[in-house]
């Protein structure tokens, strides 16, 4: 007899609503689940002790009080954010993000606050100050950053479903890395008023998943224009579900980045895969698009900048422990930040680097002229092993290469997973990238691949 | 990079650096900068820089105060490590006389 918590977060709200289970009960196998194996994984900071009551109380809204697990840099009214980092070990936030106050207003229940690297700031969850979180599917390997607790947490279904933010990278590759669904919104799509800020222009708060179609229905709930957050969209928003379970005929499908020499290894892997969206119908075409690999220098500079500026809010009067508890991560970003900012340098690197992103942007915008989504592996390879970030300060940049121009072009992007390697239980996924403000094709798309495919894990639920 | 320019840095940022944390940011820089710098092979020859990506301009809002999102004085001071009859308390940073 499977546990709760093993289920979707469709298969859930399902079987609440024909009142076969109890959103309590649900939260309960959760928790016993998170008793179980967080000592070992170390996926969750800390947890909500009244998860029981709020479900309860929540039951007869759009998320039924189902447990969701929050990555620990929203703001959670009341319940310690801390960004993992210690400057904010003791960070009671008196007010919630947007995000979270949407999913509370929905009837989602927070289970806990998940483990990232601090302040955002990697791509494997290694520079957490509270320690490093494991990949579930192997724990000798990381999860991915920096969403990397979400990942693992969706994973190792010590949740129902989570959220994540993303900059250029972070909700995708943690998602490959994890094997599971992850959907990074289109910039300016989901509000980040009340999540601690790492680099303005890019970051995008989204949802990780079981399944393409569980994604789709946290979307419905946290996407929107907000008043508090003025860099969110005007454009309505749209009912994400409707775009599960359409046929992919017709649609056209550029594939990129498959020619890069880092990816000599699996690029046959992929090809086989790739076969599949002919199955369904779909063309597809292998594109050249602008070489990647600028990317990490002009991602590495904005984003650096942006950093520095965000983060001297952290001064320890207001809120938190003073300058010196940063690590050694936030340190080296923050001062490369002002470096490249500072007076008799910006026009070098700054400036520089914003011209470079209106190259990939216009490079983007002209193949999605001809093409519905591009596709491209999310990472270049397999999750690292444990430690593989240590004496590496480029690690992160190197790791999000084929992530980071649509990021800094702010278009929305999908992972789902497109190849599991037996031998060790690790993954590989899919990046399926769309226009602007057209999640609706990354969805459709996505969805028909995890349902003509093997690699989702719930599949047989 | 030398450490009289990190030192520097870390005084712009106000970040606390001890002399072995600023050498082993120098080194650290460099490692970034090269990556940096193949910025330049690109040619960005009349091309605008983006600052951000969603086009909208002077997002305004009515001059108006919304009594909900108010914080108490003590929900404003609950996180503060150091407060003083309703005040933050800074370090002194001018000389007394």
């Amino acid at each position: 007899m499977k546990t709760l918590n093993t289920l979707t977060l469709k298969q859930t709200l399902d079987l609440i609503e024909k009142n076969e289970i109890s959103a309590a009960d649900v939260v309960k196998d959760v928790q016993s689940e998170i008793e179980r194996k967080n000592a070992e994984l170390n996926i969750y900071l800390t947890l909500d002790k009244n998860a029981i009551k709020t479900a309860e109380a929540h039951t007869d809204q759009e998320l039924k009080g189902i447990p969701i697990a929050v990555k620990d840099n929203f703001c959670t009214k009341g319940l310690r954010t801390t960004a993992s980092s210690t400057v904010l070990d003791t960070f009671i936030p008196p007010y919630d993000s947007t995000v979270t106050k949407k999913l509370k207003t929905a009837g989602g229940t927070i289970i806990g606050k998940t483990n990232l690297d601090a302040w955002a700031h990697g791509s494997s969850t290694e520079t957490s100050q509270f320690g490093r979180t494991l990949n579930p599917r192997n724990p000798d390997h990381l999860p991915g950053g920096s969403s990397g607790g979400s990942a693992a947490a969706v994973a190792a279904d010590m949740c129902i479903a989570a959220l994540g933010t993303e900059t250029a990278g972070s909700i995708r590759q943690p998602a490959a890395w994890c094997g599971v669904v992850g959907l990074k919104p289109t910039y300016g799509r989901v509000s980040r008023y009340g999540i601690v800020a790492m680099a303005s222009s890019t970051d995008s708060p989204g949802p990780i998943g079981k399944t393409v179609e569980d994604c789709s229905i946290l979307l419905n709930v946290i996407a929107g224009q907000d008043p508090y957050d003025a860099t969110t969209s005007p454009k309505p928003t749209i009912n994400y579900t409707t775009s599960l379970d359409k046929s992919i005929k017709g649609k056209k499908i550029g594939i990129i980045y498959l020619d890069i020499p880092e990816l000599k290894e699996i690029k046959s892997l992929y090809e086989s895969q790739l076969k599949i969206f002919e199955q369904l119908g779909a063309s597809i075409e292998y594109v050249k698009a602008m070489d990647p690999h600028p990317a990490i220098g002009v991602y590495t500079v904005v984003q650096r900048g942006e950093v520095s500026s965000n983060l001297a809010r952290y001064d320890g009067i207001r809120f938190g422990n003073d300058r010196s508890h940063f690590g050694a991560e936030a340190k080296r970003r923050i001062m490369l930040g002002t470096y490249t900012l500072s007076k008799g340098y910006s026009d070098q690197y700054y400036n520089r680097a914003q011209q470079v992103r209106s190259l990939y942007i216009k490079d983007f915008a002209k193949l999605f002229e001809t093409y519905d989504v591009l596709v491209a592996p999310t990472s270049p390879g397999y999750a690292k092993k444990m430690g593989a970030t240590e004496g590496s300060s480029m690690f992160g940049e190197l790791e999000d290469m084929l992530l980071e121009a649509s990021s800094l072009a702010g278009l929305p992007a999908i992972n789902v997973p497109c190849y599991k390697d037996d031998a060790t239980g690790l993954f590989l996924g899919l990046n399926i990238i769309g226009a602007m403000f057209r999640e609706d094709n990354v969805i459709q798309i996505a969805d028909a691949f995890e349902k003509a495919t093997k690699w989702n894990s719930w599949r047989n639920n | 990079m030398k450490t009289n320019i990190v030192h520097h840095i870390a005084q712009l940022a106000n970040i606390p650096v001890t002399g072995d944390e600023e050498e082993t940011l120098a080194i650290a820089f460099d490692e970034t900068l090269e990556v940096v710098e193949k910025l330049k092979e690109v040619d960005v020859t009349g091309v605008q820089p983006t600052h951000q990506v969603t086009g909208l301009m002077n997002v305004l809002r009515d001059d108006i105060v919304d009594a909900s999102r108010m914080f108490t004085q003590e929900e404003a001071l609950a996180n503060a490590k150091a407060t003083y009859n309703g005040y933050f308390v800074v370090n002194q940073i001018i000389e007394q006389e």
